[in-house]
């Protein structure tokens, strides 16, 4: 399939998302079942999914202990390890599953390798790191910061990092730099894929669709936090309303309001099961989870079954007259 | 398929990186001569026991597949779904941002799209989701899904051998996603319906029967070392023993019959026989146990344990306490990752100790095998080998840090520090070309045959080119390492990129450089080369 066609039709899917929640906008009903039905819902497919997903890789084994070493292993003691890019123990595990989760690690040893005039020349490629990075950070932010909604007092935490997030003070409601960061973050990961003919090539519908849906969903928030604003009060009693188990259906949120559940809906509904389910998996990455210690500890596989070997035995009696010839010494005469 | 015949290294570094104007799932493979390897002969399939053995090829309409082929390989691929969490999770979570892509030697050096590893695992993950998800099952081509069909078979032969399992892409994946193991499970699958190589099958086959890969029979081996130690003699006019299948060794030494069947490995291999008996080690080779390569790693992981379990088998025949290993890459990733757990416990072996210097090999607890470059590096610290490094004056060195002992081990210090002690020229190359981030020879996991020249060629260009950098800026004129295939196959890649440039083992160097008792002044290397500063 072509990219082009490929991007219409995950801005088509989207579409349709809108038009949900438009019906859910003006028929009474719908709008019900978005806010009073929809919340547990999605919720329950949410951690059903995530569980059910990470079961289904925690029941496969890890039937081998293959770390990727990115340092010198611990070996002599006069040789200076690295005990995190090659953990010797479990710290240095947490050390590197750490890196990896925060800072993206792996990601920031990216690098460019290209020829030119006949010669290899390798450029830094920290874009993706960095841009990749604050995306995840940004969306981080901005998650917690709803937290807002869904708590009563506001816990500190969330207090403080809305007023971190929108300390330059501009605007009224204050912009928050953590919207601007998400942006920048998606605008750069989908022109990356759009453009470069090489991430084009290997980019499929999801990769597209994951991108703009979540485009579509900080639109929305953004649109209703500086251009139309929404009934904050209303909003916040929704929301506490879901978290005390006893909803009160808005009695007219507006389509953006809708249009930005609707996303969001269907966002944490398609988190397990999509590409987007790295989020957990990432933690059971075994080339990165692993201890490097297959020699000094033996690792056990599960399945371990026995096979079929060639014995000595069997090697001495098709060679034996070989073997005694060559002077080398035999166990049966 | 010779040097001869393939495109002249100008012509083939020009590269062009532009994907192809059909979609992947839409551009067929093409099995350009050059570029893959022969199917296994029926014999050595046969001698292993193994499916399908038929004469075939894959430039062939017809590959002579099993009827149930498709049954075979998607109950295969459910059977590993089950076994391997790797699989199953790389199967997942890729979320193709393509951070791989120019990691990979093969891809850097055909600009294929279909080496990038991304797209090499979407060859398979394609399949996966169109029988084992639910989006894949009701979207098709939109999900990433599709059919498998006898070209998408042909298409996981071309490419999962186009892949050496170097794990290169795995150390720049944000989630490590490590595209050797789909390329392993790839290879099981393939097996499972007799699509396999020769050059891989052949040397299974043979170890499986005479306990190495060549095929050398136990007076053969003896032989040959017998031959060494000559030459040795003949350098330094010391006669080292050759202890062969002798109980009451303390230690069994293994390495790849590459080390003692042909050059350059067997200066290395001199290298190991002048060091064991200047320290006067109790030590034997076996010949039934006279390969530390292990081509099983590149079938299946069932033939990996089947060829592996000899080593520890003839451990407890000859009484060994415990096993020494020789300089080798995939050896090493077996060794060190695989073989405790699958032909383990060792518990008859005792924790190495080296009977030299009384050091306890800590990480080897469990394993009860030693790294000869451990054991070495070790030697040499507590001074107990007289040393002459002058004696590699005429070696300007660079190192190539091999795959897997460099990203299945993390053997990085070890070798340098033998180098640091023998060699007084020694030049680095460019950082992203080494340790952790090092380039493939391009021909290693069973593809260093000689059909697949242009292929090896362009795979192995990014190591070459880093090699033509410090040989134009150091004047370098030998590559060190420590893996036998590499002293393979660096030799023609080499002779096409970066003339002049000879390949050799560490412990060549060691040899070289190793101040033997009752030795005569020597004057040659162990190449019989002068010994003479080059001139500039």
């Amino acid at each position: 399939m072509k990219s082009r066609q490929t991007i219409v039709i995950a801005l088509l899917a989207v579409s349709a998302i809108a038009l949900a929640a438009a019906a859910a906008a003006a028929s009474k009903t719908a709008g019900l079942v978005l806010t009073l039905v929809a919340p547990y819902l999605v919720l329950a497919v949410f951690l059903l999914g995530m569980v059910y997903r990470v079961i289904r890789w925690a029941k496969a084994p890890v039937p081998f202990r293959i770390p990727t070493t990115c340092g010198q292993e611990k070996s002599l003691p006069w040789i200076q390890n690295n005990p995190v890019e090659n953990p010797a123990g479990p710290l240095g595990a947490i050390g590197r599953m750490a890196g990896e989760v925060f800072l993206f690690r792996s990601l920031f040893r990216n690098a460019q390798t290209e020829i030119v005039d006949g010669r290899q020349v390798f450029g830094s490629a920290k874009g993706l790191w960095f841009f990749g990075l604050m995306f995840h950070v940004s969306l981080l932010a901005v998650a917690l910061r709803h937290l807002r909604f869904f708590t009563e007092p506001v816990v500190p935490f969330v207090t403080g990092l809305s007023a971190l997030d929108g300390f330059l003070e501009i605007g009224v409601p204050a912009l928050y730099i953590s919207d601007m960061t998400l942006l920048a973050g998606l605008a750069f990961l989908f022109l990356r894929r759009a453009v470069l003919p090489q991430v084009r090539y290997i980019s499929l519908f999801a990769d597209y669709f994951a991108l703009i849906l979540i485009a579509a969903v900080a639109a929305t928030g953004l649109l209703m936090r500086h251009f139309f604003p929404v009934d904050l009060n209303a909003v916040k009693t929704l929301a506490m309303g879901w978290v005390t188990f006893a909803p009160v259906a808005p009695v007219d949120a507006g389509f953006l309001f809708y249009l930005h559940l609707c996303l969001v809906f269907v966002l944490i509904a398609w988190l397990p099961f999509g590409k987007l389910s790295h989020m957990a998996g990432i933690f059971l990455s075994p080339t990165r989870n692993l201890i490097n210690n297959s020699r000094r500890r033996r690792h056990l596989n599960a399945w371990n079954a026995p096979v079929k070997v060639h014995s000595y035995e069997e090697y001495e009696d098709e060679f034996r007259n070989k073997m005694k010839a060559a002077g080398l010494p035999v166990e049966k005469e | 398929m010779s040097l001869a015949k393939i495109p002249k290294p100008d012509d083939l570094i020009k590269i062009d990186y532009a994907p192809p104007k059909t979609g992947w799932m839409k551009t067929p493979v093409d099995f350009r001569p050059g570029t893959w390897s022969y199917p296994a002969a029926p014999k050595n399939l046969t001698a292993l026991e193994m499916p399908n053995p038929r004469a075939w090829q894959p430039g062939d309409a017809d590959w002579k597949l099993p009827e149930n082929w498709k049954r075979i390989i998607l109950d295969g691929m459910k059977e590993r779904l089950e076994k391997y969490r790797s699989f199953r999770l790389f199967m997942d979570i890729c979320v193709r941002c393509g951070a791989c892509a120019d990691k990979c030697h093969f891809y850097i050096g055909s600009g294929d799209p279909k080496n990038m590893p991304v797209l090499r695992a979407e060859l398979i993950r394609s399949v996966y989701r169109r029988y084992f998800t639910a989006s894949g099952r009701c979207f098709g081509t939109l999900a990433g899904a599709r059919d498998l069909t006898e070209d998408v078979l042909k298409e996981w032969f071309y490419y999962f051998y186009q892949c050496t399992e170097c794990r290169r892409c795995s150390v720049f994946c944000p989630y490590g996603i490590d595209q050797a193991e789909i390329t392993m499970i790839g290879r099981e699958l393939l097996n499972l319906v007799g699509c396999n190589i020769n050059w891989v099958l052949e040397p299974a086959a043979n170890c499986f029967r005479t306990g190495n890969h060549l095929g050398i029979l136990p007076g053969g081996m003896k032989d040959m070392l017998e031959f060494l130690a000559d030459d040795i003699e003949d350098r330094t006019g010391v006669r080292v023993e050759v202890p062969i299948n002798k109980k009451g060794a303390d230690i069994l030494f293994v390495t790849p019959s590459a080390d003692y069947f042909a050059d350059p490995g067997t200066y290395t291999c001199m290298g190991y026989l002048m060091l064991f008996h200047e320290i006067g080690l109790n030590y034997t080779f076996s010949t039934y146990a006279s390969e530390g390569g292990n081509f099983g790693l590149f079938t299946s992981h069932e033939m990996m344990k089947r060829l592996n379990a000899k080593i520890y088998a003839e451990a407890r025949r000859l009484g060994v306490k415990w096993i020494l290993g020789g300089e080798c890459g995939h050896m090493w990733r077996v060794i060190h990752q695989y073989m405790d757990t699958m032909n383990g416990p060792a518990d008859f072996l005792e924790e190495p100790v080296s009977p030299i210097t009384g050091t306890r090999f800590e990480n080897a607890r469990s394993t009860k095998m030693v790294h000869v470059v451990e054991f070495t590096a070790d030697l040499i610290r507590n001074g107990r080998l007289k040393l002459d490094p002058s004696r590699n004056d005429h070696i300007r060195l660079t190192f190539h840090d091999s795959c897997n002992p460099a990203r299945a081990m993390g053997l990085f210090e070890e070798p340098r520090y033998i180098i640091a002690n023998t060699c007084n020229h020694f030049y680095e190359m460019a950082e992203d070309t080494i340790r952790e981030k090092t380039f493939c020879c391009g021909a290693g996991a069973g593809l260093g045959n000689d059909e697949n020249m242009e292929m090896r060629m362009r795979g192995g260009m990014p190591r070459a080119m880093a090699v033509r950098d410090v040989v134009q800026k150091h004047g370098v004129n030998r590559l060190g390492c420590i893996c036998a295939i590499d002293r393979a196959t660096l030799p023609p890649l080499m002779d096409y990129w970066v003339p002049g440039v000879a390949v050799t083992g560490v412990h060549e160097l060691l040899g070289n450089a190793l101040v033997m008792k009752g030795e005569k002044e020597r004057t040659t290397d162990l190449r019989d080369d002068e010994i003479s500063a080059p001139s500039p």
